[in-house]
């Protein structure tokens, strides 16, 4: 079944049709969310009821948009917060592993590589209860011999944020060190034969040859964060992020103001992600 | 090791091991510890098996909890059928453009929230939905069809949201597959179906691992999916380990389900790497 060697034309359409179909099949459950946005009715469902904007720029009852809307713009803005601190952080982190994995030989750096490697293979859910389960010990043990509650170790944006670092910070590592593999030493080292210390070499050759990897994983930190829900879900305290608060309001039961929020999620991620794909294929 | 490369290097692996440590290894070890406690009074605890008999004697835990396992190996199976001749067409049928275009065309739904896409099925499968109503249109429904909250809608929801993590280790390993081989099968004699089973799928094996290993993962773990798609009897063992933390309070019996997951993805995703002799370095790194 390659170009070259001929096949009956039958199979062939049947291969391309099979293609078609599960092409059709990806795009329909999106194209159906980005569709109802726009139904001017009560329910994303049909019957059509015609077009219309208020989902988004509503400002009225029953019709309240995305944009007036206060609890999911501040939905919103906490997991952006949350994006960018885990996406800092997890980028920070693996720029330190891929050095450390790339540039020193030592005892049990198979075996870390390895637990460096564990939490993909961990269910979300369970990082999460174990972080929780940890942290209210820590927390209660701190209470007893000090009398101190630590509010940062209760359930709230904190342990959110550690929970999505604790798997975020894999990936970063290994985009970042799959990077570091290719770059040739030999340029740091024509860098310190110039008169450049060990540092000023890695940070004027080194780190600007990783920062297509940098910046990759900073947005897949990003975008893997504010999607986050397993984890988020065991550890959130009063402030929602967003994927929780479309959760909460999901099981109530369904306006076009979700399909609108969906949208412009879609939106909003397709932009980042095509300018990250793009971005590689040039470099 | 040098003065300054020695500080480097514990600069640079204290980091790590700060993650590792507080993050993963002491917060696992820390479950596990709670799971074999049984409280016995106010504030007092007792080391037992307690947590763990009630996971065996009571039904409905252990039936939610094979059902789980179940459906998860399902769904990995019918991902991969599906899968498999859509990378197959991208790595070696598509050319040029088309084949970037095929294959950014698969990765872009998958940078959307789980809860848009399980959104969109809810959308299409409900009894006011899509679906139904095109069957009523059509003229073969009379009434509104529910199609949502049972096994197939939640089936169809995981294998959905599981797809890109099938298609993009295929498409890689498929893509190393040298056409010369292919056609060096075909010129011995070999037919379609001989050469899929002793060259193709031979060569794909560490994608078809990978991704199996992941998809499995990711469906067992999954809470979206099951919630929001499935009905009252098909739960779903991490809907048993919420309502155990969140609603019930019982973080014993809770963290015992926690480790018995984690016990059941760790033992098939070691057991697949070592059916094929790989190993999870190779696998996920």
């Amino acid at each position: 079944m390659i170009p070259t060697i001929p096949q009956p034309r039958a199979v062939r359409l049947a291969y391309g049709a099979y293609v078609l179909l599960f092409f059709l099949y990806l795009a329909l459950p999106l194209s159906v969310v980005a569709v109802f946005a726009f139904n001017d009715s009560q329910f994303p469902s049909l019957p059509w009821e015609g077009f219309t904007w208020e989902w988004f720029f509503g400002d009225a009852r029953p019709k309240i948009g995305v944009f007036h809307e206060r609890p999911i713009l501040r939905a919103i803005g906490t997991s952006a917060f949350v994006a960018l601190c885990v996406s800092v952080l997890s980028v920070a982190v693996g720029l330190s592993n891929a050095f450390l994995f790339n540039r020193y030989e030592f005892r049990a750096k198979g075996l870390l590589y390895m637990l460096m490697l564990l939490p993909l293979v961990i269910p979300g859910i369970v990082l999460g209860i174990s972080i929780l389960v940890f942290s209210s010990s820590v927390a209660n043990g701190l209470w007893e011999v000090a009398q101190y509650d630590v509010q940062a170790l209760r359930p709230g944006l904190m342990l959110v944020i550690l929970g999505q670092f604790s798997f975020i910070a894999t990936i970063a590592t290994l985009v970042i060190s799959a990077r570091l593999q290719k770059f040739d030493r030999s340029l740091e080292e024509a860098a310190m034969n110039l008169g450049a210390g060990r540092l000023t070499a890695v940070r004027t050759i080194t780190i600007p040859f990783l920062m297509p990897a940098m910046i990759g994983a900073l947005v897949v930190a990003f975008l893997m964060s504010f999607e986050n829900f397993n984890t988020t879900l065991m550890l959130v305290g009063s402030d929602a992020p967003l994927t929780i608060a479309m959760f909460d309001r999901l099981k109530e039961g369904s306006t076009p103001l979700l399909n609108a929020v969906s949208l412009l999620l879609m939106v909003g991620s397709s932009i980042l992600a095509l300018t990250v794909i793009l971005f590689q294929r040039r470099n | 090791m040098r003065a300054g490369t020695k500080l480097g290097f514990i600069l640079l692996l204290t980091p790590l091991l700060l993650w590792l440590s507080l993050l993963i290894i002491i917060p696992h070890i820390d479950m596990f510890l709670v799971s074999i406690r049984e409280r016995v009074d106010v504030r007092q605890y007792e080391t037992s098996l307690a947590n763990y008999l009630t996971f065996f004697q009571e039904p409905l835990y252990l039936r939610t909890f094979l059902r789980t396992a179940v459906m998860s190996v399902l769904a990995t199976l019918i991902t991969l059928l599906i899968a498999f001749p859509v990378s197959y067409y991208i790595a070696k049928i598509a050319k040029g453009r088309l084949q970037a275009v095929l294959f950014v065309l698969c990765l872009i739904p998958f940078y959307v929230s789980e809860l848009v896409r399980t959104f969109g099925w809810m959308i299409l499968l409900r009894e006011t939905g899509v679906f139904s109503n095109l069957l009523q249109w059509a003229g073969l429904a009379d009434r509104p069809v529910e199609m949502l909250y049972n096994d197939a809608a939640i089936m169809i929801g995981l294998v959905y949201t599981s797809m890109l993590f099938m298609v993009v280790p295929l498409v890689t390993t498929l893509e190393s597959l040298d056409d010369a081989v292919v056609e060096a099968g075909y010129d011995l004699g070999g037919n379609g179906y001989s050469v899929l089973r002793e060259i193709v799928i031979p060569h794909a094996t560490p994608g078809i691992v990978s991704g199996s290993i992941v998809v499995f993962m990711l469906s067992l773990g999954n809470y979206l999916t099951p919630t929001m798609l499935g009905g009252k009897d098909s739960l779903w063992f991490t809907e048993l380990i919420y309502s155990q933390f969140i609603v019930r309070f019982n973080w014993e019996l809770g963290a015992a389900f926690g480790f018995l997951l984690l016990l059941l993805s760790s033992l098939i995703v070691w057991g697949m790497l070592r059916l094929t002799g790989q190993t999870l370095k190779e696998t996920m790194g």
